[in-house]
């Protein structure tokens, strides 16, 4: 299905205000950029959450700032949670999809916006609300939540009773939760109407780049998961201030007194709904990074994509198997163990487009020759991240092996590396590659490549200790190790973790200086810098309002043609003419 | 219009990550093989079970693992770039089934070899004559009740649930099953060798059953009652700790957990007999 650009004509024209402009544009890029900063911001914000607690673990008895003293366990509890809720929505979330995708997608395809410009618009300010509104639970007298960012019932649901935090602050986390919902679900709408509706003449689907893809199926799985997530939380909401019981059974006790409000409600019915949403939502995270490391393994090896249909394939597959094993989060939940059974070997099964995408990435640098910029590191380091923190998960779909590692320290190193940090060096690969063509100037190389190195030897030293405090038993979210005897042994452990979270994430100021620095004394950027095929590359860096200047886009090719024998170039760009193109082809 | 810039220095730089991916990999390997930090000895029959399904795991995410990294740190400094054309293709079917099938056999077939030991611990309860004991969680505390010699539990009431006045669980005194039920607070005992059969109860959140040398794990859900039975075999003084996030005091929500010889655990429920009186 080939449709034309005209389909995609500009419903607003130019805005000449500061406030139309960059505050509430209409403007895909500059919406693009909004939630990149919102995301940059989160991330920083995150991270001054993850040294704290890793400072806490290393040294409990140690007096922080903006603790009063020593951190009292309600309040790492608070950490964890709002760590955990900022990074998976503020940042995996927002960043690689709504950040890249939104300047990008339309770009790659050839539309001069975003299929509905206003709806986008509302999106970003939602998210922006939701951030806000999340983040006042700082503010609240009793602070933030402590239920952790999967918010179990009935810890979230009854209120202060259950400890300090789960009054006004998680009522907050539940609002700005669901707020974001509502705004990830227009963001999704917008995203596949727009990659259906408004492709440029001759882009097949099997000449979109891999990152269209990614994007696109990522849409589909926010636009299936948010809305069940959003419903999760209205009945949450519910609960906790209309007195319903979806999630609070009967007779629960609370220091010797009965809990009469409540009866009837399911605690293992918020599981459920949550992690409907909340496995897809790992998907959400990664599958935008694997579209960019594809790309980007291509673009720097100048060679096409090994095996692109099957990628496209894995893709799909991908998003498709990630609805069908949420159970695999419930093992020791108490639900049937026969479901147990199926949903066990349905993640084993999405083990395979994993691995098909991991040898068709070695596939496509095998006889190419790799220039490594910075932004090609990043994505060599997906690839490694990618492989080890997929196969600690072959160890947790099991459910008998998941019944000792279940809530351990080997899934917090098991998530973090492979939707955290992978996730987060798509982030990093995106940005070094696109960065010329969105403000117009370079990122520091040199730069580039010490914050790689510190990042990538950083993380792994964080997350690979964490397999094996798993192993030794150790449970996560625990403020410290002295309450239970066999893990004060591990102490060292957490140190040496510590040690390495302050290098890494000190790293990461290099990356911010060079942000802000390249915007104003970068080198200036080329149309195409990088000598890449797709279409954001044939427009001036960064690009027009209207992104092509009322020119008429048209496809030639797919999205990967790199190191073709016979021609001058060792590249053919999708918009480059036949005719133009030397006769050897 | 030339191509100058990435390839200067591009050998230290593919020799540099090659070398790290070695080095890490290796760094990796040496942990699992040393294990410095590592399970504490199982003390079950379906433990050991648990302990060759991880084994066999660790073998095949192992060879994967590895030959992944350096498969990458090969590709890496084999083809960094010199200056020569790319060898030109968009990708192999016959290739991509293969490791499909191959992926899909190795996986799946791992997944189906550890449903045996699942199914050991969960598709079938407790067999009849095993000692039934029940364990109530709360914020932050866990307590263990036996049926004493009639081997009924009486019954219990939330509205009579007082842990200052020592009625922890909330037994109904009108009910004559639970004038001999005896409660350990923060200790269990398990006899050696004869199975148990727990029943796990929850008064107020969600809490956790984890005991790491059973290799068992499993969530105490209020308004439910949830069993897992076992039969430890070695006695010994280990630690059940709460694995589910319940509240600010979740990290020091522990108990003892005993394997008592039968002599030994006679002696020790007259303790807790006497101790309930």
């Amino acid at each position: 299905m080939v449709t034309d650009a005209e389909g995609g004509g500009h419903v607003h024209s130019a805005p000449t205000g500061f406030i139309r402009k960059y505050i509430f544009s209409l403007d895909h890029k500059v919406i693009g950029i909004q939630y990149l900063l919102l995301a940059l911001f989160s991330v920083f914000l995150g991270m001054a959450l993850s040294l704290l607690m890793r400072i806490h673990l290393a040294w409990p008895t140690m007096k922080l700032p903006f603790m009063g003293g020593v951190m009292k366990p309600e309040d790492y509890l608070a950490l964890v949670t709002m760590h955990g809720s900022i990074m998976v929505f503020m940042v995996l979330t927002t960043a690689p999809q709504s950040g890249f995708g939104n300047y990008f997608l339309p770009i790659q395809i050839g539309a001069e916006d975003m299929a509905f410009p206003v709806l986008n618009m509302l999106s970003f300010w939602t998210t922006f609300i939701s951030l806000v509104v999340m983040a006042s639970a700082f503010f609240v007298p009793e602070g933030a939540p402590i239920s952790g960012w999967t918010a179990y019932v009935p810890l979230s649901a009854v209120g202060e009773q259950a400890g300090p935090g789960q009054g006004a602050g998680q009522t907050l986390w539940v609002i700005g939760v669901a707020i974001f919902c509502a705004a990830s679900l227009m963001g999704a709408l917008n995203f596949i109407t727009t990659l259906v509706d408004l492709r440029a003449k001759g882009m097949s689907l099997m000449r979109l780049p891999l990152t269209c893809w990614a994007w696109f199926v990522t849409a589909i799985l926010g636009l299936l998961a948010f809305g069940v997530l959003l419903a999760a939380c209205a009945l949450l909401l519910l609960d906790r201030t209309a007195g319903t019981s979806f999630f609070i059974p009967g007779g629960l006790v609370f220091t010797d007194q009965v809990l009469i409000s409540h009866k009837g409600g399911s605690p293992l019915l918020w599981q459920h709904l949550f992690w409907f949403f909340g496995h897809p939502e790992v998907y959400i995270a990664i599958l935008p990074g694997m579209g960019v490391a594809s790309h980007l393994l291509s673009t720097f090896a100048r060679k096409p994509v090994f095996g692109y249909k099957a990628m496209v394939g894995a893709i799909c597959g991908i998003g498709f198997l990630g609805f069908c094993v949420w159970g695999h989060h419930m093992f020791v939940s108490g639900m049937s163990p026969y479901s147990a059974f199926a949903f066990s070997l349905l993640t084993m099964t999405i083990g395979v487009p994993s691995a098909i995408k991991t040898f068709n990435w070695l596939g496509t640098l095998w006889g190419g020759r790799i220039q490594f910029t910075a932004s090609m590191m990043f994505a060599l380091g997906f690839v490694s991240l990618f492989v080890t923190g997929g196969l600690s998960g072959l160890f947790l779909a099991q459910p008998t092996l998941d019944l000792y590692f279940h809530d351990t320290y080997f899934v917090v190193a098991h998530f973090h590396l492979i939707m955290g940090v992978a996730a987060i060096f798509g982030i990093f690969g995106a940005m070094y590659f696109w960065y010329p063509k969105m403000f117009g100037r370079m990122l520091n190389e040199g730069l580039g490549k010490i914050h790689f190195w510190l990042t990538f030897i950083g993380v792994y030293a964080i997350f690979m200790p964490m397999h094996y405090l798993g192993i030794a038993g150790h449970e996560r979210r625990y403020a410290d190790t002295t309450g239970v005897n066999y893990l004060k042994p591990l102490q060292p452990v957490h140190v040496f973790i510590t040690y390495a979270a302050i290098i890494t994430i000190s790293a990461q100021l290099i990356f911010l200086f060079n942000f802000l620095y390249s915007l104003k004394w970068g080198k200036k950027a080329v149309d195409n810098p990088w000598n890449a095929t797709t279409l954001e590359w044939s427009v001036p860096s960064p690009p027009p309002f209207d992104n092509f200047g009322g020119k008429h886009v048209q496809v030639y090719r797919g999205a990967y043609e790199f190191g073709i024998a016979g021609h001058s170039e060792d590249f053919i760009p999708q918009y480059a003419d036949p005719e133009k193109v030397s006769e050897a082809h | 219009m030339s191509r100058k810039g990435p390839e200067q220095g591009s050998t230290t730089v593919a020799l540099a990550l090659s070398l790290f991916l070695l080095i890490f990999t290796a760094i990796t390997v040496y942990l699992f093989v040393a294990k410095t930090w590592w399970f504490p000895p199982a003390i079950t029959v379906e433990g050991h079970q648990f302990d060759a399904q991880f084994s066999r795991t660790l073998w095949i995410t192992g060879i994967v693992f590895v030959a992944a990294q350096l498969g990458l740190a090969l590709a890496i400094f084999r083809f960094r770039e010199q200056g020569k054309p790319v060898h030109y293709f968009e990708g192999h079917n016959g290739m991509e089934i293969l490791w499909t099938l191959a992926t899909f056999v190795l996986f799946v077939g791992l997944g189906l070899y550890a449903e045996n030991a699942w199914a050991s611990v969960h598709f079938i309860g407790a067999a009849p004559g095993a000692l039934p004991i029940e364990v109530t969680a709360q914020q932050f505390a866990w307590n263990f009740r036996y049926a004493g010699p009639d081997g009924v539990f009486g019954r219990t009431k939330p509205e009579l649930v007082s842990a200052s006045t020592g009625n922890a669980v909330g037994i109904d005194p009108t009910d004559p099953f639970g004038k001999d039920d005896v409660v350990s607070p923060g200790e269990i005992a398990v006899p050696a060798g004869r199975e148990v059969d727990l029943t796990l109860k929850s008064l107020d959140v969600t809490h956790s059953f984890y005991v790491r040398e059973l290799r068992l794990k499993q969530d105490a859900v209020p308004g439910m009652q949830i069993h897992l039975h076992f039969t430890a075999d070695v006695p010994g003084t280990y630690e059940l700790a709460c694995a589910e996030l319940c509240g600010l005091g979740h990290y020091k929500m522990r108990a003892t957990f005993l394997v008592l010889s039968e002599p030994d655990f006679e002696k020790w429920m007259q303790q807790q007999i006497a101790a309930n009186q």
